[in-house]
């Protein structure tokens, strides 16, 4: 690991390398995120993104919002389109040069699930980024596997029935040297996770809760209220996994029901419709419960 | 130096001859050799390459793909369920505009499960924006490599080496591999124009919106079209330097005296070839016109060489189902509709999933022509395997 000063990781990078001129909607935790992950990153970043709502709302020619360079060219590729850059950088003795791959969830847990397994069992240098906004929301909010229980997409009407797939732990089990989870909310935390990151060789996996206003049902203005309640209740734990081993777990300071959280979304107002749906309410708790002990929240 | 060696193992060894920085490939019979010939040349140190074993077709296309966007001179081969798995990213590199050259060990496609050779694979690509330069034999599989990367980097388009799969890949014959000295003076290093690179940040993959997307694949036909002045002068250059003709838009034996014109492309016109030096010996007048470049079509020299022909018939491993031969199309199209009256354009579909076409099937298909034109007919079908209800 290469040494930074405390003071080094714990500054706010603010460079404007993404940003300007993106087409995302009010509120959006991805633009959010995107931009506080390139400028923690800096002006040597390559960044390899996946077809979604970032390189929709980012890359229309002749107007993209990037200011270090920026390769796309399919939905399920972005974890070996970014092995393969990092395969040239190797072979054309470039570099050092920072490569992040970046996606949604669905390009990231479901489509190029097996693309970014690829990516880690090969150890490239390589940091993949996954902005998770827990379902399809470029093509109209359909569910994903990181649509968490209860919520409502347009292809789960009735409040999704399964669980969200546990990437980061996944992520970790490949034997990667850094795992984190992080949310947009706190711009010092996230940009510290990157630049931590980006000082380990090897492959690297940060995940990010970017909350999506259009998709959850909240209002713009609560993305970064509604991401502290996904922590405070338990069901978004903040961690780092570093060679394998736990560490900075974000404690809570004060334990929130989840129904605090639930309730500031619209899809999740079903769950509490005429006379509500107080088993599955109870099941999330359980799931925030289960957070709380297994990551000693 | 002319060797007795392995069609793969005379690639392999050609293609890192070329000096590729990144190989990526996934293993899927019968391109194997290839990439298992390649690993060892990097593995000991012959080739200083990045070689990224990976997960699936799709991840090596991708991998590819990354490292030509990154500047890297880079290559794969595949066949058959390996490049359709890929299409979404075959597509993507021509859009892209990426010198990549893949080889296609050319493969037949299930289902019913099939390893062995027909053309099928790379036709199902024929329409992604990749130049398809196809090869007789092994020693212009190993000459076609070479003219590959030229011709890539030269017009910014993808190009496919097919050869057939087992027939060409596995079979043993002399070849001349060129030394390191020759290859270098033919092909210099790789000057990669469009990259990422921080240095000079771009974006390289952008979505274009109706206002923009027509115009970028009318660029990408016309780029298609003028590589046809690219692809005949590197065979010519190559022919100076090398010494031996290989590759260009078309080949020709014993057309000019022709009544009857076989057109095929791939390995079987070696069989062709033999037949007509048979037929010859009996008094038989015909002729070959062997497609090297199936993609772009060599549309005006099939006029322009066979504009005096009236019997023609085209051999093909390939078939487009409901419609018929896609070679065949391609030939007639090749003739405008009012010349067409007199021409007699005959179809065959032969070989599919590795059956054997011998000089007899491709003696009695001249015969059958010579008599009377043949819309489409299945060289050596047996009908007695196939049920009355489905015949």
């Amino acid at each position: 690991m290469m040494n930074q000063s405390a003071e080094e990781l714990n500054k706010i990078e603010k460079k404007d390398l993404f940003g300007s001129g993106h087409r995302a909607c009010g509120g959006c935790g991805q633009a959010l995120a995107a931009r506080l992950v390139q400028d923690a990153s800096g002006e040597n970043t390559i960044a390899c993104v996946a077809t979604g709502c970032l390189e929709v709302f980012s890359s229309p020619y002749p107007d993209p919002a990037w200011r270090v360079p920026f390769l796309h060219s399919l939905f399920e590729n972005a974890s070996a389109v970014a092995s393969g850059v990092e395969a040239a950088y190797k072979a054309l003795k470039k570099g050092p040069v920072n490569i992040i791959a970046q996606g949604g969830d669905g390009s990231t847990a479901d489509i190029g699930f097996q693309s970014i397994s690829g990516m880690f069992e090969r150890g490239h240098n390589v940091l993949y980024v996954c902005y998770d906004n827990e379902a399809y929301m470029n093509t109209g909010v359909q569910r994903s596997s990181f649509t968490p229980l209860g919520a409502r997409t347009t292809t789960t009407p009735t409040g999704n029935k399964t669980r969200k797939k546990n990437l980061p732990l996944i992520a970790a089990d490949h034997g990667i040297p850094y795992v984190a989870t992080a949310t947009v909310d706190d711009f010092r935390d996230l940009q510290r996770k990157v630049k931590t990151a980006l000082s380990i060789e090897g492959p690297k996996y940060i995940h990010i809760l970017a909350p999506c206003p259009l998709g959850w049902g909240h209002p713009g203005e609560l993305t970064v209220q509604v991401c502290r309640l996904a922590k405070d209740t338990g069901l978004f734990p903040i961690y780092e996994i570093i060679d394998g081993k736990l560490t900075n777990v974000r404690k809570i300071q004060t334990k929130v029901p989840v129904q605090e959280y639930l309730k500031l979304q619209g899809r999740f107002s079903h769950l509490f419709k005429k006379g509500g749906s107080p088993k599955v309410i109870a099941e999330i708790q359980e799931i925030a419960n289960q957070n709380i002990e297994r990551f000693n929240l | 130096m002319l060797k007795q060696i392995e069609g793969s193992h005379a690639v392999a060894e050609v293609v890192a001859k070329c000096r590729p920085n990144v190989i990526s490939a996934y293993p899927i019979t019968p391109q194997t050799h290839i990439v298992e010939d390649l690993a060892s040349i990097v593995g000991n140190g012959e080739l200083d390459a990045e070689y990224v074993n990976v997960e699936s077709e799709f991840s090596a296309a991708s991998v590819v793909l990354g490292a030509s966007a990154a500047g890297a001179r880079a290559y794969s081969a595949t066949t058959s369920q390996g490049l359709l798995l890929m299409s979404e990213v075959i597509y993507c590199i021509a859009g892209m505009r990426l010198p990549i050259v893949f080889t296609i060990a050319n493969r037949a496609i299930s289902a019913p499960l099939s390893i062995w050779n027909d053309q099928q694979d790379s036709m199902a690509l024929r329409d992604s924006g990749w130049i398809q330069l196809h090869a007789e034999d092994n020693q212009e599989a190993a000459d076609l490599h070479i003219q590959a990367f030229k011709i890539a980097e030269e017009t910014h388009l993808p190009v496919m080496v097919c050869m057939d799969g087992f027939i060409l890949t596995h079979a043993f014959e002399p070849v001349d591999v060129p030394d390191q000295k020759q290859v270098d003076s033919f092909l210099p290093p790789f000057q990669p124009t469009n990259i990422v690179d921080p240095r000079w940040p771009r974006g390289i993959g952008l979505f274009a919106d109706p206002r923009f997307y027509l115009e970028t694949r009318y660029i990408l036909h016309r780029a298609m079209e003028k590589s046809e002045k690219t692809i005949k002068k590197v065979s010519q250059d190559f022919a100076k330097t090398f010494g031996r003709d290989s590759g260009g838009f078309i080949k020709t034996y014993k057309l000019k005296k022709a009544d009857v014109v076989i057109i095929s492309m791939g390995s079987l016109v070696g069989t062709i070839k033999d037949l007509i030096d048979q037929l010859e010996d009996e008094g038989k007048k015909v002729g070959l016109l062997q497609i090297c470049s199936y993609r772009p079509f060599p549309r005006k020299e099939v006029y322009n060489t066979l504009k005096n022909k009236m019997n023609i018939v085209v051999v093909e491993k390939s078939i487009s189902l409901g419609r018929g031969g896609i070679l065949a199309s391609d030939v007639r199209w090749s003739f405008p509709r009012h010349e067409k009256k007199d021409r007699n354009i005959s179809s065959f579909i032969a070989g599919l999933g590795g059956r054997n076409i011998t000089k007899n099937d491709l003696r009695h298909m001249v015969e059958k022509v010579e008599k009377e034109p043949v819309e489409l007919e299945f060289l050596g079908l047996k009908k007695e395997l196939i049920a009355k209800k489905d015949l």
